[in-house]
């Protein structure tokens, strides 16, 4: 039986106590503001002798990486965490270890990008590795984090998906907040995850394997690409499989995506990570007042599930999608773009708007989603068009 | 709605402000209730004024933003009345808890609160140099602020305290703490 421990802390050190629970091998990772805690965190395990993880200390994040990937291809479980310009500066390499087909884990603490210079909370940095072929899923809470974190292992290593996970957390509002968080035992944590049997080990001398090898013109390169696509696919089914047994575990509910009070709802807001709570806390405020308002949180992005946002989508009857990311020059932010496309198929589509939001930590007053639900509902009664892109508060 | 209560620390930095909103919250999870507690996190050096947001609740807390209509105020330093706004957006019974000499009612005078809002005054920095002997206010705040609000248990609060301390220092630093939080508790005063 899962033993629980409730504790106030914050999502960093959850999400560091996570990766000893899964026991990796090794961790290579280079510190970088706000995931500097996780692997200060993890470090200190390491001088406790409280993990058996070969510790690897490296000169940039691009080498965290390299160093992850190496390991990783050696046979080893292997976790790190980065945030913002660190996830930038590995962006080869992210494709590498998805090409590879290598289960490495990762956190990310979500954070903007430069220039200007800034440490606060935006989803810029995955949203740019969200093509490189990783599963990513993001979390509202440090609860979530923690969770998704074990969730991640389990899926990357799956045979049907040997793929690399990034388990992403909001840059301060989640790592550096104290919440209230529930702990499992190190015993129900090992048991959920179990042993890591590499399926393609260098280290394995009685089957010997070469890994990341030339496939040039002529090459199965295209076929390489084909079987990744396939195996993001079926990670679908697996990352529901392990969130579902994860939540028996737990008694915490997980989905793809998350519904709330969105069985009747016309007016709905789709969002990522701790706005999703912000915008919940609204939305009842808007039922008390008479106002169908749902939110649908989507936390897993990658693979994108479209069915089961269309399914939470379907019966509104204005949408706005909420983005803590831009996507220059496109019509609006990633999320939009997907939610709008997987919208398509419907026979009779509702108005979908987009705001772009909390860039660089602006903080997400209560204010700002209200603004939202009272723009949906006037394009509801007609009193409004759609509009194109809002920077939502921006002045 | 959720029976929610959010608190705002100024201070500046050094005073220990972040670490008493930390051990208010985990006063309040021994209590068995849901909270959170995040510094406002910016380019810190000594002196420089920041805040820092505590909410309390019986119910999980969904909202992750700041503070902008605290019901409690705290003030660990009174030279930051001249440079910030600490009760803006204060709700209408709010209460304001200060580290300060200057009695209450100057304080609500000279801050133009309306008689709905409680005023709360200790002498904390001189409490702390006192019996701590440093002008650290943090931890006989929260004397004031557990008598004051009725919010936290005390004792609980005392016993987390003593852990904290017990990392880095030895029982003499938690005895004068404990005097430093019950002097405040006893000495606060209010209009």
């Amino acid at each position: 039986m899962a033993e629980v421990k409730t504790v106030a802390t914050t999502g960093n050190l959850v999400v560091a106590e996570a990766m000893r629970q899964c026991k990796p091998d090794v961790v290579a990772a280079y510190p970088i503001t706000p995931q500097t805690t996780i692997v200060e965190e993890y470090a200190k395990f390491v001088a406790q002798g409280r993990v058996h993880t070969e510790y690897v200390t490296v000169e940039s994040e691009h080498s965290a990486m390299s160093a992850c990937i190496g390991a990783s291809a050696a046979g080893a479980r292997v976790m790190t965490a980065t945030a913002s310009q660190g996830l930038a500066l590995m962006w080869e390499e992210l494709h590498i270890a998805s090409g590879m087909r290598l289960p490495i884990v990762m956190a990310n603490a979500n954070r903007a990008l430069s220039a200007p210079i800034n440490i606060h909370c935006d989803h810029g940095d995955a949203m740019g590795a969200r093509d490189t072929g990783w599963v990513i899923l993001f979390a509202e809470t440090a609860q979530e984090a923690y969770d998704n974190t074990i969730i991640c292992l389990k899926v990357a290593e799956d045979p049907e998906v040997l793929l690399p996970a990034m388990t992403c957390l909001d840059g301060f509002i989640t790592t550096h907040s104290i919440d209230r968080i529930e702990l499992f035992d190190d015993e129900t944590v090992a048991d959920f995850v179990g042993e890591y049997e590499p399926a393609n080990a260098l280290l394995d001398t009685d089957s010997p394997v070469s890994h990341g090898c030339f496939a040039g013109l002529g090459g199965p390169f295209f076929e390489f690409k084909k079987a990744q696509r396939l195996a993001i696919d079926r990670s679908k089914g697996v990352v529901e499989r392990v969130g579902a047994a994860f939540s028996e575990l737990s008694g915490r509910p997980f989905g793809l995506v998350e519904s709330d009070m969105m069985d009747d709802a016309d007016l709905a807001i789709v969002v990522i990570g701790s706005t999703a709570g912000n915008a919940r806390h609204v939305a009842k405020e808007m039922r008390a007042q008479g106002v169908k308002a749902g939110v649908v949180k989507v936390r897993c992005f990658r693979p994108f599930p479209q069915a089961e946002l269309v399914a939470a989508l379907k019966d509104a009857k204005a949408v706005a999608v909420l983005d803590r990311a831009e996507s220059f020059g496109a019509e609006g932010g990633p999320l939009y773009l997907e939610t709008r496309s997987a919208l398509y198929d419907l026979e009779t589509r509702m108005p979908v708007v987009n705001y772009i939001y909390g860039l660089g930590g602006s903080d997400v007053r209560l204010e700002l989603i209200r603004q939202v639900y009272s723009d949906l509902s006037d394009i509801v009664s007609g009193s409004a068009s759609p509009s194109g892109l809002v920077y939502l508060g921006a002045r | 709605m959720q029976q929610l209560t959010e608190i705002r620390w100024h201070a500046r930095a050094g005073q220990g402000a972040v670490t008493a909103a930390k051990v208010v919250a985990e006063t309040a999870l021994s209590a068995d209730q849901y909270m959170q507690a995040m510094p406002e996190y910016g380019p810190e050096r000594m002196g420089a004024p920041i805040k820092a947001f505590t909410r309390i609740s019986d119910q999980p807390i969904d909202i992750h933003c700041n503070i902008e209509n605290p019901s409690v105020v705290i003030v660990l330093d009174d030279t930051l009345l001249d440079v910030i706004d600490v009760t803006e957006g204060i709700v209408a019974d709010g209460v304001v808890i200060l580290n300060t000499c200057t009695p209450p009612e100057q304080v609500k005078q000279r801050l133009g609160l309306p008689e709905s809002v409680k005023v709360a005054c200790v002498d904390a920095s001189g409490i702390a140099l006192d019996t701590i002997k440093r002008d650290i206010p943090n931890t006989p705040i929260v004397g004031a602020f557990a008598k004051v609000t009725g919010l936290i248990d005390l004792d609980i609060f005392k016993g987390l305290l003593a852990k904290n301390l017990s990392k880095k220092f030895g029982q003499e630093m938690i005895d004068a703490n404990f005097a430093a939080v019950d002097r405040a508790h006893e000495e606060v005063t209010v209009a």
